[in-house]
C-alpha cells in the first residue's frame, strides 16, 4: 500500500494546521481517529482505502509541528464549528463519515449539528453517553498493564502488538510515545473527566442513516451502550463484533470492513 | 513586637513544613493498594477520630515550632490520599495565624492550588483573610498542584491546568491590588464585578512563592515575575544540585541578582542525641514515607496533557529519577543518598549548612514530621532542632542579602536562642 498523500490545511484563523492523510481510490469517505492518534488507526484506513478515497484529518494539536493548536479551540462548540470549516475546505459532497471512539463522538455531534453535510454515519465504539451503572473507563489514566489488557479482547493478538509497538532506537521510542500520549492529551481536552458533553440533547438532529459497530468485549465502554446510541438515533442499525474489544476495526478488521461497506453501498 | 528597624541583610529563614499524613496505616497497606492517591478506601483504611487527632497534632506541632523560634509555618493542599490531606490549607493557615498572634512568624500558604478552585478569587479572599488575621504575616504560595489533585480530584482538564493557573494567578494579583472595581473577561474565568473584601494588609502584594519540581516553563515564569522559587523535592539537598545550578543559571540569564532568598528548598530531617540513635529512631518512619506515602503510580501522575509538549519530549528523553525504585530502598539508602538527613545536631547542621550554601537556599523548609512519626517524636525532633541546629543556620546569609520575599513587618532582627529560652 502506497503512503497516503498528505494535504495540510490552514484553518481557524490560521491557528490550526491540520494534516489530512488522503489514500485510496473510489468514492470519498472521511475517517475521524480515536484518542490514541491517527497513526494507531492507519492499519484500518488502509483497508478502507481499498474501496474508498479516505480523507483522514488529524485532531487539532496532533499534526506535526503544530502541537500548540490544541490551545486554539476552547470548547466543544469550537470543535464542531472547526469541523464545519474543515469539511468546507475539503469540498466533499456529503461523504460518509466514519469515526472511532472519541472520533465517533465528534462524528455523531457533527452529524447532529449539520445534518446535510454527510450522507451516512458509522460509529465504531463511540463514547459520549453515560450510565451510572456502567461508568465509562477513563482511558487516559490506565496503567501500561491495564491498557494492554483492556483495549483488546485478546491482549496477545497481532493488532495489539502493532498498536503498542515502540521502536527500539531512542529517537523512535521518544517520538512514538510522545505522539501516543499527546494525542490523548489533545482529544481528552474535550471530554475530560467524563466523556459526556450533552450529546443526548442533540442526538435527535442526526438525519443520516447510521451504523453502530461495537466490539462485544469492549472494556472501555460497555457493549450495552450500542443500544443506548441506537435508541437515540432514528433508524440506527447495530453490528456487534465477536472477539473484539474497544478497537474492533483493528482487532477484527474483516467483519468491520464488511459491515461498513455493506452499509455504505446499500 | 512585629514592627522594627530593618536589618540590611537577613538570615536564612528556617520554616516548618507539614504534610499532615495518615500516620497509622495498616502494615499491609502497600500490598492492598498500589497507590497512596485516589484508590485507598476511606472506610477500609481511615479512623475518623484518629484523623481528627492528626489535624490537631499537626497544628500543635507547628505552633510548637513557632514558639521555639522557627521563622515560618508552611501548609499545603492535596486531595483524596493518605500522603497528606490538608484539603483546604487556608483552614489550617487561619488557625496558625491566630495561634501565633504577636509572634515573629510567617504564615506560609504553599499553598492553595489555583486551577482547582473556581473562581480563584475565593483563594484571593482566603489569603487576604489570613493576612488580615495574622497582621500582615502571610506568604502567598501558588503551586500549580499535582496532576492527580487537579485532574483526578478536581476535574481540571489536564492540558488546561497550566493556562488556568496562569490566568488565575493574574486575576488574584489584580483582585488584591486594583483600586477600582473591575470586570474579568478571561478564557477560563469570567467575573463581572471584582472588588475584593478583604484585601491583604501587605500591598500591593504579599510575598509570592511558587513551587516547582524542576526547571521548566514554571521556573522561567517565576524568575520573570521576580517571585521566589520553591523546589519541593523529597530527594534532599544532595540530589538537588543539578536543579539548583540550572535555576541560578536561569536567574543570571534573566539579569536577576543571586540573592539566595529567591530560592526555597524542602528537606526531610530527623535529629536525635547521637547519629546511631537518630538512624535507628527514624528508620521505620523514613521507610513508611517512601514506601507507603509516596506511592503514586505513573498513570495517576503522568496524565496525558499535564506536561506541555516540550516537557513531555524532555521527560521521555531524559528523566533522571526514572530509574529509582523507592520501594526497593531501605532507610540506610535514604540516609546515604541524603533524601533524609538524620543524625546528631552536629551531623545535621553540618550537612544542612553544606547543602544550603552549595544550593544557595534562602528559605529552608524542614519536614520534621514524616511518615508514621508520632506527635511525641515529632515534638522531640522539633525541640532538638530548634535548640541545637536552628541557631547555627541563621547566620549563613546574614548581612549580605535582603529578603524581599518575606513579610515586611517580620524583617527585623531576631534572636532565636532568646526566643527559645523565653519559651521554655
Amino acid at each position: 500500500m502506497a503512503s497516503p498523500a498528505v494535504r495540510t490545511l490552514k484553518l481557524w484563523q490560521n491557528r490550526v494546521e491540520t494534516e489530512v492523510e488522503i489514500s485510496g481510490s473510489g468514492p470519498a469517505l472521511v475517517f475521524l481517529h480515536g484518542p490514541w492518534g491517527l497513526a494507531q488507526d492507519r492499519a484500518f484506513i488502509e483497508r478502507l482505502a481499498a474501496t474508498y478515497t479516505v480523507f483522514a484529518p488529524k485532531h487539532p494539536g496532533t499534526s506535526r509541528g503544530n502541537n500548540e493548536a490544541v490551545h486554539a479551540l476552547d470548547s466543544w462548540l469550537d470543535l464542531i464549528v472547526y469541523y464545519g470549516e474543515l469539511f468546507d475546505r475539503l469540498e466533499l459532497k456529503a461523504p460518509p463519515l466514519v469515526g472511532h471512539s472519541f472520533g465517533a463522538l465528534v462524528a455523531a455531534e457533527f452529524a447532529a449539528a449539520v445534518p446535510r453535510s454527510i450522507s451516512k454515519l458509522v460509529l465504531i465504539d463511540p463514547v459520549g453517553l453515560w450510565r451510572d451503572d456502567l461508568p465509562v473507563q477513563n482511558w487516559m489514566i490506565l496503567s501500561e498493564a491495564q491498557r494492554r489488557s483492556m483495549l483488546f479482547a485478546d491482549a496477545e493478538c497481532e493488532a495489539s502488538k502493532q498498536f503498542f509497538h515502540v521502536p527500539t532506537d531512542a529517537a523512535g521510542r521518544v517520538d512514538t510515545l510522545t505522539q501516543f500520549i499527546w494525542a490523548q492529551a489533545c482529544t481528552g481536552k474535550f471530554v475530560w473527566p467524563v466523556a459526556d458533553r450533552g450529546f443526548k440533547l442533540r442526538s435527535h438532529r442526526i438525519g443520516a442513516p447510521t451504523l453502530i459497530v461495537w466490539g462485544k468485549a469492549d472494556r472501555i465502554i460497555a457493549p450495552a451502550y450500542a443500544l443506548e446510541f441506537a435508541n437515540r438515533i432514528a433508524g440506527a442499525r447495530i453490528e456487534m463484533i465477536d472477539q473484539a474489544g474497544h478497537l474492533p476495526h483493528l482487532e477484527q478488521p474483516a467483519p468491520v470492513m464488511r459491515a461498513i461497506s455493506a452499509f455504505i453501498d446499500r | 513586637m512585629l514592627v522594627g528597624e530593618h536589618e540590611k541583610g537577613e538570615a536564612v529563614k528556617v520554616c516548618m513544613f507539614h504534610l499532615m499524613p495518615y500516620r497509622d496505616l495498616p502494615a499491609d497497606f502497600d500490598k492492598r493498594y498500589n497507590s497512596a492517591y485516589i484508590d485507598p478506601n476511606w472506610f477500609d483504611v481511615a479512623d475518623p477520630d484518629l484523623v481528627g487527632k492528626y489535624y490537631n497534632d499537626t497544628l500543635d506541632e507547628m505552633l510548637l515550632a513557632a514558639k521555639l523560634g522557627f521563622h515560618g509555618l508552611c501548609t499545603n493542599q492535596h486531595h483524596q490520599n493518605v500522603y497528606g490531606f490538608m484539603a483546604n490549607p487556608s483552614l489550617m493557615g487561619a488557625v496558625l495565624a491566630r495561634g501565633t498572634a504577636g509572634q515573629n512568624v510567617a504564615i506560609i500558604q504553599l499553598g492553595s492550588t489555583l486551577p482547582s478552585s473556581t473562581p480563584p478569587t475565593r483563594i484571593a479572599e482566603e489569603y487576604a483573610m489570613i493576612d488580615c488575621i495574622s497582621g500582615g504575616r502571610l506568604v502567598a504560595g501558588f503551586p500549580t498542584g499535582l496532576p492527580s489533585d487537579a485532574a483526578l480530584s478536581n476535574g481540571v482538564v489536564p492540558v488546561e491546568q497550566r493556562e488556568r493557573y496562569r490566568e488565575a494567578l493574574a486575576l488574584v494579583k489584580k483582585a488584591w491590588s486594583a483600586k477600582e472595581t473591575f470586570a474579568w473577561n478571561g478564557r477560563h474565568y469570567q467575573l463581572g464585578m471584582v472588588n475584593l473584601w478583604p484585601r491583604p494588609i501587605q500591598q500591593p502584594l504579599p510575598p509570592i512563592w511558587i513551587p516547582g519540581s524542576g526547571i521548566s516553563a514554571t521556573a522561567e515564569n517565576v524568575v520573570n515575575m521576580d517571585h521566589c522559587f520553591c523546589h519541593l523535592s523529597y530527594y534532599g539537598l544532595k540530589s538537588a544540585e543539578f536543579v539548583a545550578d540550572r535555576y541560578w543559571e536561569l536567574v543570571a540569564s534573566k539579569g536577576r541578582d543571586d540573592n539566595p532568598h529567591r530560592f526555597s528548598f524542602l528537606q526531610l530531617i530527623g535529629v536525635a542525641e547521637s547519629d546511631a540513635e537518630a538512624e535507628d529512631l527514624y528508620a521505620e518512619h523514613a521507610e513508611y514515607f517512601f514506601h507507603k506515602l509516596l506511592l503514586i503510580p505513573p498513570n495517576y501522575q503522568a496524565i496525558p496533557g499535564c506536561l506541555d509538549y516540550a516537557s513531555l519530549v524532555q521527560g521521555l528523553t531524559n528523566n533522571p529519577r526514572a530509574g529509582i525504585n523507592l520501594r526497593a530502598l531501605k532507610a540506610k539508602d535514604y540516609y546515604e543518598r541524603g533524601f533524609v538527613i538524620v543524625g546528631s545536631p552536629k551531623t545535621v547542621r553540618e550537612q544542612l549548612m553544606d547543602g544550603v550554601k552549595r544550593l544557595r537556599v534562602g528559605h529552608l523548609l524542614t519536614l520534621l514530621q514524616f511518615g508514621s512519626m508520632s506527635t511525641e517524636l515529632t515534638k522531640q525532633n522539633i525541640a532538638l532542632f530548634a535548640r541545637d541546629v536552628l541557631p547555627y543556620l541563621e547566620n549563613l546569609w546574614d548581612d549580605q542579602y535582603e529578603d524581599r520575599w518575606w513579610p515586611e513587618r517580620l524583617r527585623v532582627k531576631r534572636h532565636v536562642a532568646a526566643i527559645a529560652a523565653s519559651a521554655s
